[in-house]
């Protein structure tokens, strides 16, 4: 069925076809959307037998889903920034217990400075907290990411983070083609928990391991998560066959035969990088794309067939690695191990900054005219940056250097064309 | 505690025989088909006040819910103690993840259970008074505002002892430890406001708080029963003696809960909805020094450099929890319930005698287990 919605709608609606048991969540925006539209599928009967829990934190969101997926229920949760970095001593805790949790993350930057709008910091910070990652482009995507996710998480008894960009994708309506719940039925069978707490069969959970086993029960955790790249494109085959259409997999490659150039990105900006790339193919510019959509476990061998015909790649991030500089491209490298090409990282829409076609091609350009610094920081105000750089250098003043900055009115607002 | 005719008194602990009473008024313990929940092997230290609760208040839960219970832990002590990788002591389904979780974690299973139909199975939360007052406190108070249906049990031993006996905020005003040394104008630690868990947890209005100590076991049975009476959000807070961080005997764990019970330095009683329903009375006061003195944590107060302003304020708070609780029984012997005084009269026991004999059969306990060993 066809509708057009937010987008959170969209990601509700296909989570609660999902049938979950327990939900809990702590509210923090951009993610709210999801939850409220869930509460009150709850609240009416929509969504039967379920329990929604008004938890006080998102630490006790993210534990009360262990509890609850601990005891066999089928859980779901959701949050971004602050409220994922509250929460992350409980998230490595699901992933070591093994439990199949599956967690939105509506992607919104970190603070200080306090910041609501868009970008990958938040579950950047969390890819080595052994969930699976898995980042959507579209709503359509993230709506059917979720329905892939609960299997996905099941079958391998690990969490799910699905990826959406906050407001970009969350705030957005879009047309969606709606699933039926036979459908899912037909997709999702019911969860059947490898372990769980259950008094005619008591076993205890969350032993405390000593040297002499946690680098094995590390690698054990490492192990079942590359299970997961065999499987997630097994899923995708298996969702196409059910609801018609293609999402998910580990990698979508567009317009990349014969590429020269490859642009590398994850989530909702690849509608803008493959919009940009259109116009340049169509001038005859051998340019090409790689979407991400499983971060983690990270499909390094279908990276590198991705990538090993090109003779330069440029990867587009949304997060800033203090004190290196990319996340993704160093991921993307190790893949490459061996390849002769150049690559550039480029740091793009921090905090919400819009990327637009205008940066983006200018940016691609030079990237071909092998004109790039390895690190590239896109639509940066460099008059301020040095302005505030030059004064740190005559004044030592105690502060975070952005309080002191002369912001302009017109830096901060999203920059549209 | 319901009231019985009791005949005799075990030598010097005022706690009665269990051969004597009904059946129906038998300590779980004394079942032979008791659950053992915690079962033994486990690494506790010797005297460990934390085990001897802990396998108390769930084998009670065991028992009134037919071995369908589940429980969270909180990381300390009973958590590492008990499940060294690849062993574990415990006899029912049990889950460990985090310090500051176990209340979110045990609302997380009762939604399980809910939503699964299981009206059944109860769920039982634990931790100690770190990982309840401090590190757990926001989980805690969240999971009693819900009136989520668990029971959370609070081992407090008034210190981080799992990590090397650091204060905690359940340590007393002037006690010694790692982080509150007995040292300087005022050693010990400071005296706070304090933080009252049971206090708070009535705050919240949850159908049932109640506090014990293991010294009167069968009192605490008795609590964890009454909580299992009542479905949504209960607590217990266990004062549980700690012979490694207290710096005491592990022969006088139990001795020094009663005398922390006798002094009224911990007030044992139970409310529902936030009301005082019952308290146990005060057998025979004594001063906070017959507590503070089979204590090293409160060695440097009778020192060299004596702290009589120190002792001065913890003798001030047992007497205020004195008054508020109304610990001293004031009832005329003919109300009393039938032998309370009267037995006690009759056996011949006077003030003196009790501490005096327990202490040699302490004695003869301890020296009957070095011969044995």
């Amino acid at each position: 069925m066809l509708s057009q919605i937010e987008g959170s709608k969209a990601v509700a609606d296909a989570v609660a076809q999902c049938r979950p048991e327990v939900i809990c969540a702590y509210p923090i925006s951009p993610q709210t959307h999801i939850v409220e539209g869930l509460s009150k599928l709850v609240k009416t009967g929509d969504l039967t037998p379920c329990e929604y829990i008004n938890v006080e934190s998102e630490f006790a969101a993210m534990s009360v889903a262990i509890g609850s997926s601990a005891a066999g229920a089928r859980t779901y949760t959701a949050t971004a920034s602050q409220g994922l970095l509250y929460m992350v001593e409980a998230v490595y805790n699901a992933s070591g217990l093994g439990l199949p949790i599956v967690m939105t993350v509506a992607n919104r930057a970190i603070g200080s400075p306090i910041n609501i709008w868009n970008d990958h910091s938040d579950t950047m910070s969390q890819r080595d907290s052994g969930w699976i990652q898995l980042y959507a482009e579209t709503n359509q995507e993230a709506a059917d990411l979720h329905i892939q996710a609960f299997k996905l998480a099941e079958e391998l008894s690990l969490p799910v983070m699905v990826c959406m960009d906050g407001f970009i994708l969350t705030h957005a309506y879009e047309r969606i083609d709606q699933p039926t719940q036979e459908q899912v039925d037909a997709y999702l069978p019911p969860f059947t928990p490898r372990q769980t707490l259950d008094p005619d069969n008591p076993v205890s959970i969350g032993a405390m391991v000593g040297p002499e086993a946690f680098s094995e029960v590390r690698y054990l955790a490492h192990a079942k998560q590359m299970l997961a790249l065999e499987r997630i494109p097994e899923l995708a085959v298996e969702f196409n066959e059910i609801f018609g259409r293609e999402s998910g997999g580990l990698i979508h490659t567009y317009r990349a035969d014969d590429a020269e150039t490859m642009i590398v990105a994850l989530g909702s900006v690849l509608g803008t990088i493959k919009d940009t790339v259109d116009e340049m193919r169509d001038e005859g510019h051998k340019i090409g794309v790689l979407g991400i959509t499983s971060f983690r476990p990270f499909p390094q061998q279908q990276v590198r067939e991705a990538l090993v015909n090109a003779q330069r790649v440029l990867v587009l991030e949304k997060a800033l690695a203090v004190g290196i500089g990319g996340i993704v491209s160093a991921n993307v490298r190790t893949s490459l191990s061996g390849v002769q090409l150049r690559g550039y990282t480029a740091i793009a829409g921090l905090g919400g900054r819009a990327i637009t076609r205008e940066s983006l091609r200018s940016l691609f350009e030079n990237a071909e005219a092998d004109a790039l610094e390895p690190l590239t920081f896109v639509d940066m105000d460099w008059e301020l940056v040095q302005r505030e750089l030059q004064r740190d250098q005559l004044i030592r003043r105690p502060g975070t250097a952005y309080e002191h900055q002369e912001l302009n009115p017109g830096l901060v607002a999203a920059q549209l064309p | 505690m319901p009231y019985q005719p009791i005949k005799f008194y075990q030598t010097g602990s005022f706690v009665v025989g269990n051969r004597l009473l009904d059946v129906e008024a038998r300590s779980t313990q004394s079942d032979p088909k008791r659950a053992n929940t915690l079962t033994s092997g486990h690494r506790a230290c010797q005297g460990c006040g934390e085990a001897l609760g802990a396998r108390y208040a769930l084998d009670t839960v065991s028992r009134v819910t037919g071995g369908k219970m589940i429980a969270s832990n909180a990381t300390g002590c009973l958590e590492v103690f008990s499940t060294p990788f690849p062993e574990t002591s415990w006899q029912i389904p049990w889950i460990h993840s985090l310090f500051g979780n176990a209340p979110a974690v045990a609302t997380g299973i009762a939604a399980a259970m809910r939503v699964k139909g299981r009206d059944d199975v109860r769920v039982v939360g634990q931790g100690g008074d770190g990982g309840t007052v401090d590190i757990g406190f926001g989980c805690l108070s969240g999971m009693f505002e819900r009136n989520d249906d668990v029971l959370y049990i609070c081992y407090d031993n008034e210190a981080y002892m799992n990590t090397g006996v650091q204060r905690s905020g359940a340590t007393p005003g002037g006690a010694r430890t790692a982080t509150t040394q007995p040292v300087g104008p005022h050693p010990g630690n400071e005296f706070g406001q304090g933080k009252n868990l049971p206090r708070i947890a009535m705050a919240h209005e949850i159908p049932y708080v109640g506090t014990a100590t293991v010294a009167d076991l069968r009192d605490l049975e008795y609590k964890v029963e009454k909580a299992m009476t009542f479905r949504g959000a209960r607590y217990l807070h266990i004062l549980v003696t700690c012979p490694l961080g207290w710096g005491s005997a592990s022969r006088d764990s139990i001795r020094i809960a009663r005398l922390a019970v006798e002094t009224g330095i911990f007030p044992v009683f139970e409310a529902e909805r936030g009301e005082v329903t019952g308290v146990t009375k005060i057998r025979r006061r004594v001063p906070v020094e017959e507590y503070l003195k089979l204590q090293r944590r409160y060695a440097h107060l009778f020192g060299k450099k004596p702290q009589p302003e120190i002792l001065h304020n913890i003798q001030a708070a047992a007497d205020r929890n004195i008054t508020r609780y109304g610990l001293l029984d004031d009832t005329p012997d003919d109300l009393k319930p039938p032998g309370e005084a009267k037995d006690a009269a009759t056996s011949g026991h006077d003030e003196a005698q009790p501490e005096d004999s327990e202490t040699d059969a302490m004695a003869l306990t301890s020296e009957s287990f070095e011969g044995a060993r």
